[in-house]
Order: structure tokens, then C-alpha cells, then sequence
């Protein structure tokens, strides 16, 4: 079975961090993808930027662009794409299209990735010599 | 491990939205304050073993209110205390209170906070100097530090500048439309200020300084997230990560000055370039250009450029004739003439700046930027009297080193 793990906390929270706990905390977090990566069991991993860079598109008879992110607590998450998009327009354009065939209620939250990592599952990766 | 590492961000992060909420209530920045320290002490206490609570803002606000009254109460002897286990018992009140507390005021409390810390009547360093300390929550040491001022000077300036700001009528209402566009304007000049104290032309400095820079970039975040429809904070805030990005490149090993084109592009910040580029398109997107989303799109181009001679001045020149049109001032047509230079080269430049000499005649970039015009007119013996005149106005060595290499190119070319 493969399983999503979605990372929440405040960003305003995690933005304050001192340099030394962010640079502490990733060192950590690598270690712990490290050895997923190496038993094979990792997928894609990816940070996204802050909320302040999100669009959203409320879907409706009329879809709604609206600037910032998802907000509604009466939906849930229920699967999310990673497309290569030239611009803004152009991932608007891509999750109107996802709504023409998915109408009536839901949003899609539009977040650029600021890092992706591309690990192959099943893929063993051998530990790094030296 | 770090275990508090977390703490200490949380009630950073909490931070403008707790005091802005405590001044709301108590309408004393000095109690606000207080009451914001006393939880936070108490969060210190419990939230290790307790783990955060759900809202900590809420939290916070919750137990630095109650500790206030407290004090307040005990102060004024008329009523008697309330029992410890009532107010320490949060566990109940502290869901209550996070749906009680209606979020859509913590921007304009955060707004109004910013906002008395601009008070017309005091100089720009000391709205900073204030904001700094009670919005960002930085120690006088450290700020006294990014000032390069000794700490009871810096001390003193907060001092006075918050009984200047004690005295201010600041309304408490919730503010409408056109009252809040106005605050977000002044708090959004004030911050990009705050952003321009983060840049020096030493690098010690800029180290120093460099803090400053970037809680500039935090409180604009902040703000969008609580107007995320603004796109002139979408534009401060790319302006900002899109200059900050450069910070790496700004000086060569020797601690030199290095301009924008001779920066090594390779070690400008591409997380910051990406995410100033996403804002910028969602600024464009609601047809209300303004000077920051055109002082943005600007650092786009440079930062899209992957070497300098790649550089758009086409539509650099473009954009500065907007910002030249919207808030006219020399300094822009100053900026303008560079990108003139290299589109219609440097007499249309020289003709652009000429009638600006009158006001911009004690102004350093004015005479560099000139000087350079000329040396490439040949006009060599004028460009010497420019470049020396800027030298007498250079504000650090780092600028006047800079124009004595053109000086330096200058006499090779004679000899």
C-alpha cells in the first residue's frame, strides 16, 4: 500500500525558526528520507512555497479565482497532481480543465513547489561511498 | 536535541497577532506587552510537558489577558482574587475562547499595531526601532546591534518613541475600507524601509543588518496572509525576495562591493527568485499595477536574466517610465537613464538626467551615474569632475572604492 504523508504547522511558525533549528531540524528530516530512499520505499518528496504564493480555484457554475489558499474546513483533501506549468495563467488553465471534468463542488489550491525530490519506489538506493 | 528550538518559534510566531489582540483590550502598549510576556512565561512553563495548544495565538492571548486583569486587580485592591484554579484550568476555556476570538479581527490588529508604530511624528529609524521591538519582539541589544548604536541609546529611542506613540489617538473600531488602505500604505513604507536598513554597502554590516532584511520580508508575509488580495503586498513582498535573493553575490571574497552586473548569478537564491516570480504573476493577474508591483517586475528581469548581457533593458526602460508616471521622482528618472543608456544609448541618457542636477545635485548616484555617461561620451575631463564630486559625497568607502576604479579606468585610457 502506498500512503501520503501531508506535512501541517503554522508556517508563520516554522518561518521564525533561528537558522540553526531549521539547519538542525532538515538534517533530521534527511536522515529520516535517507533510509526510506534506501529501503526503496520512497516516492516523491516536495517542500512547497508559503501560502502567500497560493491561487485557489473554487469550482461552481462559474469557476472563482481566488487569491491565497484552500480555506474551507467543510472539505477535505482528497488527491493532489504535481504539473510542470510555464506560469500562473497557464496552472490555472490546467486545474480549469480538471474542473470541467470534475464539476460541481471543490476547489483546487494552485501551490508552487519550491523543491521536488524524485525517488523511484521500489528503486534500492545504495548507500553513498564515503 | 533542541527540545525548545520549536517553543521559541511558536511564540515568534504568535507574537504580532497576541500583542495586536492585548492592545485591542487594554489599549496600553506597555500592558499589552506585559500581559504578552507573562504568557509567554507561562508557556515556557507548561507547553514542554503540556504540548502546544491548538491555537497558541489564542492561547496566548487568553492567559496574558487574565494575567493582566490579575495584576491589574491585585494593583488596585478593589476586587478580591480570583481563585489560581480558575485561571490556570485552561484546558476547558481555551476551545471556548479560540471560537470566541473572531479571526477576521487579528489583521486589523496586527495592521493597527504596525500602524501606531508609524507615527508621523517620529523619524522613520525610530518607527523601526519600535516596530522592531513590539511587533517583532527583537531585544534592544539586538536591534541596537543592527542599528550599530550602543544598547541604552537605542534604549532611550524606544523609550521616547513609545510615550510619543502613548499620547497618539489611534482608533480602536475596526477601520473601513478606505482608512484601512491607508494604514496598509504607510505600515507598507515603513516595513520596505525597515527592508532597505537590512542592505549596507560593508560586509560586516550587511551581516549585522541582514536581520533586519528579514523581518521585513516576515511582516509582509504576515500581512498578506491577512490581505491576500492586495497586489501591492504580492509586490513588496517579490521586491523584497527578489533583492534578498542577490545577498550572496552582493560581495566578492574581499568583502568588496560587486554591482548587479558583475554578481555571480549562480549563487543568487532560486527558492526566493521562484517565489517572488509566483507572486508577481499573482499580482498581474488583477490589473492594478502600483510601485512596488513595478519595482518587482523589474528585479524579475534582472532576476530571469541568466547573464547579465541578457539583461531586457527594453522593457526595464518601459517599466521605469510607469513608475516614472505613477510616482514621479528623479531618483527613478535616475534609474530610468541606466536602462536608457543601454537601449538608445548614453546621450539620450545624459539628456534625461541633465535638468535633474538642480535637485539632485548632493546625491552620489547622480554624479556616479553621469560620470559613467560621459566617460562613454569620451567627455573624459568632464566625467573626472563627476566622478570626483561623487567621491566628496560617497556615503561609505565601499562607494567611494567604487568610483575611484572608474576614475582609475580613466587615467589608463588618457596615459
Amino acid at each position: 500500500m502506498l500512503y501520503a504523508i501531508l506535512c501541517y504547522n503554522s508556517e508563520d511558525a516554522v518561518g521564525s525558526w533561528s537558522k540553526e533549528y531549521h539547519d538542525e531540524t532538515m538534517a533530521r528530516l534527511r536522515a529520516v528520507n535517507d533510509k526510506l530512499a534506501r529501503q526503496g520505499r520512497l516516492g516523491p518528496v516536495a517542500r512547497l512555497l508559503p501560502t502567500t504564493a497560493a491561487t485557489t480555484l473554487r469550482k461552481g457554475r462559474e469557476n472563482l479565482v481566488i487569491d491565497g489558499p484552500f480555506a474551507e474546513t467543510k472539505e477535505q483533501l482528497l488527491g493532489f497532481y504535481i504539473v510542470e506549468c510555464s506560469s500562473l495563467d497557464a496552472a490555472i488553465e490546467t486545474a480549469k480543465e480538471l474542473a470541467t471534468a470534475n464539476p460541481g463542488t471543490g476547489s483546487f489550491e494552485i501551490r508552487p513547489v519550491a523543491e521536488l525530490h524524485e525517488h523511484t519506489i521500489g528503486q534500492k538506493q545504495q548507500k553513498p561511498a564515503a | 536535541m533542541n527540545d525548545i528550538g520549536w517553543i521559541d518559534g511558536v511564540l515568534g510566531a504568535a507574537r504580532p497577532q497576541a500583542v495586536g489582540a492585548l492592545l485591542r483590550y487594554f489599549r496600553d502598549l506597555d500592558l499589552a506587552e506585559e500581559a504578552f510576556q507573562e504568557a509567554c512565561l507561562r508557556a515556557l512553563k507548561t507547553w514542554p510537558q503540556n504540548g502546544p495548544p491548538r491555537d497558541p495565538a489564542a492561547w496566548l492571548i487568553f492567559v496574558g489577558r487574565n494575567a493582566a486583569m490579575d495584576d491589574i486587580r491585585r494593583r488596585t485592591k478593589q476586587v478580591p482574587l480570583p481563585d489560581e484554579a480558575e485561571i490556570s484550568d485552561l484546558d476547558d476555556a481555551e476551545h471556548a475562547m479560540a471560537e470566541r476570538l473572531d479571526s477576521s479581527h487579528y489583521r486589523d490588529d496586527i495592521l493597527r499595531l504596525l500602524f501606531i508604530c508609524c507615527h508621523a511624528e517620529l523619524p522613520s529609524t525610530q518607527q523601526i526601532a519600535l516596530a522592531l521591538r513590539v511587533v517583532c519582539g527583537l531585544s534592544v541589544a539586538r536591534i541596537a546591534r543592527a542599528f550599530l548604536v550602543g544598547e541604552a541609546a537605542m534604549e532611550q529611542r524606544i523609550t521616547r518613541a513609545k510615550a510619543r506613540v502613548a499620547k497618539a489617538n489611534v482608533p480602536f473600531e475596526t477601520p473601513g475600507a478606505a482608512e484601512r488602505a491607508e494604514r496598509l500604505d504607510v505600515v507598507s513604507a515603513m516595513v520596505y524601509l525597515l527592508f532597505n536598513e537590512g542592505y549596507s554597502s560593508r560586509r560586516e554590516e550587511a551581516e549585522q543588518r541582514m536581520k533586519l532584511a528579514e523581518e521585513a520580508i516576515r511582516l509582509v508575509r504576515l500581512l498578506l496572509r491577512g490581505f491576500p488580495a492586495e497586489p501591492e503586498l504580492m509586490g513588496l513582498l517579490a521586491l523584497m525576495l527578489l533583492q534578498q535573493a542577490r545577498t550572496a553575490a552582493r560581495f566578492d571574497a574581499g568583502g568588496t562591493i560587486v554591482l548587479l552586473e558583475d554578481q555571480d548569478r549562480s549563487r543568487w537564491n532560486g527558492a526566493q527568485i521562484a517565489e517572488g516570480l509566483a507572486l508577481i504573476d499573482k499580482a498581474v493577474r488583477h490589473r492594478r499595477p502600483g510601485p512596488y508591483q513595478i519595482q518587482a517586475a523589474i528585479a524579475a528581469l534582472h532576476a530571469r536574466a541568466a547573464r547579465a548581457a541578457d539583461t531586457d533593458w527594453a522593457q526595464i526602460d518601459l517599466l521605469y517610465a510607469n513608475l516614472e508616471r505613477l510616482q514621479p521622482s528623479p531618483v527613478v528618472t535616475l534609474n530610468r537613464a541606466v536602462a536608457v543608456s543601454k537601449v538608445r544609448g548614453p546621450a539620450a541618457a545624459l539628456a534625461l538626467i541633465e535638468p535633474l542636477e538642480a535637485t539632485l545635485s548632493s546625491y552620489f548616484y547622480f554624479h556616479g551615474v553621469r560620470g559613467a555617461l560621459l566617460d562613454q561620451l569620451g567627455r573624459r575631463g568632464e566625467a573626472r569632475v563627476s566622478f570626483d564630486r561623487a567621491i566628496t559625497l560617497a556615503n561609505s568607502p565601499a562607494e567611494a572604492a567604487h568610483i575611484r576604479q572608474h576614475l582609475d579606468r580613466l587615467e589608463r585610457k588618457s596615459s
